[in-house]
């Protein structure tokens, strides 16, 4: 009986952050199937077969990786160049994961999984919302991050096996995630009493994206963020207003 | 490229991207304490990163040839606009999509 309460409470509170964290996706659920149907559909015209888009990106989960992973597969076999190429385009996750490393304790079994399918955008979910009370946060993390990797995974293969299906007119859809980082900016820009740590971020990345160009402008900015912040710990600190 | 070195190009895309996932989290363990430099770090970049990851999207923009960043400007206003005005991520999302498409397909 009591052990029959405990799974019922259980599969309630795994319901209610579902609930929770699905209305959270519906934006990435537009730019995932769309991004995801672009690449699956581009991966078609080079040559590959659905079940590359499929495994791609299952096994890897990163947009813009996958893309150029396209250009090195039509490449010659440059095994040394392939990984370090991967390990700069892919290296803010350790920004990422600095920033979750707090959120992410306490999530059990989860943390694995919540670690493997950390991409930007449920990043920015998992690290914006405040999730409510009464919802288990493990399981809102987790299914954020599973219901952002299965738009991209089935996005990627619906556009490999279908290829040019869309008969509207897409052209500007994918704003949809500029419009979403921009709004949770916002969000936490409303948040936060200080704005410094903010400022340094657009600032510094203007600059760099004006100084390195637009392909080469994100390790020069990362690097350039963690000299600030660093520099301006005593000042940022002191002047509170961390959340 | 032959199978074999398709799937190691896979492969090692893979490889790198979980390290750089998982080396935060396997350098400081969840049953150590966190440095207190660590510690600030995961509090001070998260606005940073949300602010580069808005230039990071856009980034293609040209301001002094084609549509000069316009259409851009616009959508971007109004998402800001409508979330100033009604807190709600969804219509701001959808307001601004929507207004960027019109804007791109029909009049830039």
């Amino acid at each position: 009986m009591s052990e029959n309460t405990g799974k019922r409470n259980r599969s309630g509170a795994v319901k209610k952050a579902l609930i929770a964290a699905f209305p959270k996706t519906i934006p990435i659920m537009m730019g995932f199937l769309f991004l995801g149907m672009s690449y699956g559909f581009y991966m078609k015209v080079s040559g590959f077969s659905f079940v590359y888009p499929l495994c791609m990106s299952l096994v890897i989960f990163g947009g813009s990786l996958e893309f150029v992973t396209v250009t090195m597969l039509l490449g010659s076999f440059a095994p040394v160049q392939t990984f370090l190429m991967a390990l700069m385009i892919q290296a803010r996750h350790l920004f990422y994961g600095i920033a979750l490393l707090e959120k992410y304790k306490e999530t059990g079994m989860k943390k694995a999984y919540l670690i493997f399918g950390m991409c930007d955008e449920s990043f920015s979910i998992n690290c914006a919302t405040e999730v409510p009370e009464n919802v288990d946060k493990g399981w809102f993390y987790f299914f954020v991050t599973v219901l952002n990797q299965f738009y991209w995974v089935a996005g990627a293969t619906l556009g490999g096996l279908l290829g040019s299906v869309l008969t509207f007119n897409t052209e500007g859809l994918d704003f949809v995630m500029t419009a979403m980082f921009m709004v949770i900016f916002l969000e936490q820009w409303l948040k936060e009493k200080k704005h410094y740590t903010a400022l340094i971020g657009v600032m510094v990345s203007a600059g760099c994206l004006l100084v390195f160009g637009a392909d080469s402008f994100l390790i020069p900015t990362m690097i350039c963020i963690l000299c600030f912040l660093t520099a301006f710990r005593k000042p940022i600190e002191k002047a509170g207003g961390l959340l | 490229m032959t199978l074999g070195q398709e799937i190691i190009t896979i492969g090692l895309c893979a490889l790198a991207t979980m390290l750089t996932r998982f080396l935060p989290f396997l350098m400081f363990r969840a049953d150590k304490p966190t440095p207190k430099y660590v510690r600030y770090l995961g509090k001070a970049l998260p606005a940073a990163i949300f602010g580069m990851l808005v230039v990071y999207c856009l980034k293609n923009v040209n301001v002094f040839t084609g549509s000069h960043g316009l259409p851009e400007l616009i959508a971007i206003a109004l998402v800001v606009g409508l979330h100033l005005w009604k807190r709600n991520m969804l219509l701001s999302i959808g307001g601004g999509t929507v207004c960027y498409m019109l804007l791109v397909q029909w009049i830039f």
